[in-house]
């Protein structure tokens, strides 16, 4: 069976600049796949490639075996996609807005009627389905556009950062939503530059940076594989951040993370608790007060932190 | 195209009609577009008719009969710049990304938008026409032609949506859009629209009396004010009507395809 995805040696530049570098990502069906990265990694470029909207310079890119560039309708004819904005009309009603798609995805006008009632069901908006999204909150946005997005059946549904710009109690809505249709059998791709969201969401992650898949796997390998765990140092005097960072960083893995609001220092290292002596010790003998300290598992986004910048520099620039 | 892509797919036709009633339904549910856009050509008409026209010789052809075909006309440019900022709003809001990853023919998008601009500046029109019959406008030709001239001034409205389509796709954004439409300005002015292009200085006379915006002008004119307007303009009507046709296939053919092939571009 084709792979939902697979992207091999990816090459888009506009200009001087290199969005993606020789990106290579490969994924089965039957996964959520996060494309988790900073800001200008080249995510949205890569969901405008698979989506068709921009070709490749180089490389070959396929949806399910369709390649993007010699087979644009078959791919186009099983993704659905979600941008960054909401894509929905404002002086149309959200079932306006649905029925639309779902006719421009070839359905007749009975079918378009009965996919958008449903849909409109399965994201909660029945109550506020006749009104004009004019008066939708921008939670509601995001969600009505998430069904514009499933509502011609897609096989590959493509999210870029689907919640950005929504309040927290939105994003978890909008993520149960997602969850939801997902259990439905339906793939999805999504971009995110939050953590909690690859790691709340995908089953599987790849994190892109500078136009360049620089690790790949389930949120758990990835956290291990940024080390297998974090010393976290609370100093009790802001003045002395430097000086634990300092002596921090000649036993860590990695770089360390300062935190000068909550006087917090953070590190990744190989081991286990043997660790935590080898941490303590030219603090103490520097004589440094310390609120306090604690040895545990790395979060995602510190482990994002320490894989991202694995990545040589020169890459930057090309 | 691979067998592959034979799985559903809209049509042309079906796919601009949708397209074309989504932006029909943004311009009837936005009053401010509604009232504007009919609101405009009137005040057009009434000023011309009643500020400027004791002052302006137009031969046998009172200055009213004279001047309506020629605000008519101009108006297609002045309310046709909205189709440009449409164009660019559209593509600002993200409904481009979306139409653009969808499976229908990569024309139905703004073969749908020109088509729901041609019906709302039709709209206009007709607006404007009962009040020019209000304000003294008569037919000198008969009701045929006068109806002729109507359907060539709704045909020169379509050629113009795809001027400003383009526009507006080659525009970064809506400011700029406008900023772009307005460079069309200049035709209608140096035109016969407002006064004879006769009474134009002579280096100018050529001009406007050769650019096409003349000959759509003209073409209504003579179909509306008969006789009167041939001793007027020294041409039958048949001669100017062909030669807009001319000019509407002309910057249709170079116009439509520019846009198409921006918006495939992305």
């Amino acid at each position: 069976m084709a792979r939902m995805i697979e992207a091999t040696g990816v090459v888009k530049r506009f200009g001087e600049t290199i969005a993606l570098d020789g990106l290579e990502v490969s994924a089965e069906e039957g996964v959520i796949l996060a494309v988790l990265g900073p800001n200008g990694a080249g995510k949205t470029t890569f969901v405008r490639c698979i989506s068709t909207l921009l070709e490749p310079d180089a490389g070959t890119l396929r949806v399910f075996g369709h390649d993007v560039v010699r087979e644009p309708q078959a791919v186009r004819s099983s993704i659905g996609l979600a941008g960054q904005f909401a894509a929905v009309e404002a002086a149309m009603t959200g079932r306006e807005n649905l029925e639309m798609v779902a006719r421009l995805f070839g359905q007749d006008r009975a079918s378009a009627r009965a996919n958008s009632t449903r849909l409109l069901g399965q994201l909660g908006l029945t109550k506020d389905a006749d009104r004009l999204v004019r008066t939708y909150s921008g939670g509601m946005r995001r969600k009505l556009d998430l069904g514009a997005s499933l509502v011609g059946a897609p096989r590959l549904l493509l999210l870029d950062e689907p919640t950005t710009g929504l309040d927290p109690g939105s994003r978890i809505d909008l993520w149960e939503a997602i969850r939801q249709l997902v259990d439905q059998g339906t793939n999805v791709l999504l971009t995110t530059q939050y953590l909690d969201e690859a790691d709340r969401l995908a089953d599987e992650i790849v994190i892109i940076n500078h136009g360049r898949a620089v690790e790949y796997g389930t949120p758990a390998e990835l956290k291990q594989r940024a080390g297998s765990n974090v010393i976290e140092v609370h100093v009790r005097d802001r003045g002395d951040l430097a000086e634990v960072a300092q002596a921090l960083t000649m036993i860590g893995n990695g770089e360390v993370q300062v935190d000068a609001s909550t006087h917090r220092v953070t590190v990744a290292v190989e081991g286990g608790t043997e660790w935590l002596n080898r941490a303590l010790l030219p603090l103490e003998q520097r004589a440094i007060a310390l609120d306090e300290v604690a040895l545990r598992p790395p979060k995602l986004d510190e482990a994002f932190l320490v894989l991202t910048r694995r990545v040589p520099e020169e890459v930057r620039h090309g | 195209m691979a067998s592959a892509a034979a799985a559903a797919r809209a049509s042309l036709a079906s796919s601009t009609e949708v397209i074309a009633k989504r932006s029909l339904l943004k311009f009837l549910r936005t009053p401010q577009l509604l009232w504007t856009s009919t609101i405009q050509g009137v005040m057009f008409l009434v000023i011309f008719r009643f500020i400027f026209g004791g002052a302006i010789g137009t031969g046998g052809l009172g200055y009213v009969d004279f001047v309506v075909p020629g605000i008519v006309t101009t108006m297609l440019i002045w309310q046709g710049m909205s189709a440009a900022i449409s164009v660019t709003e559209d593509r600002a809001q993200g409904l481009f990304d979306r139409l653009r990853s969808l499976p229908i023919p990569r024309g139905a998008v703004l073969a749908g938008r020109a088509v729901a601009n041609t019906a709302m500046q039709a709209w206009g029109l007709l607006v404007m026409t009962i009040v020019s019959f209000l304000v003294g406008f008569r037919l000198h030709n008969g009701i045929a032609n006068g109806v002729l001239a109507f359907a060539l001034v709704v045909v020169f409205s379509f050629v113009f949506v795809w001027v400003f389509i383009a526009t507006g796709l080659y525009a970064e954004n809506a400011q700029a859009a406008q900023g772009l439409a307005l460079l069309l300005v200049p035709f209608t002015f140096v035109s016969s629209a407002y006064v004879p292009a006769a009474s134009m200085p002579s280096w100018l006379h050529p001009v406007a009396a050769n650019q096409p915006v003349t000959y759509m002008i003209e073409a209504v004119r003579s179909l509306t004010g008969g006789a009167r307007a041939e001793v007027l303009l020294g041409h039958p009507a048949s001669y100017f009507v062909v030669r807009a046709l001319l000019w509407s296939a002309v910057i249709l053919l170079v116009f439509g395809p520019m846009a198409v092939a921006r918006y495939r571009r992305g």
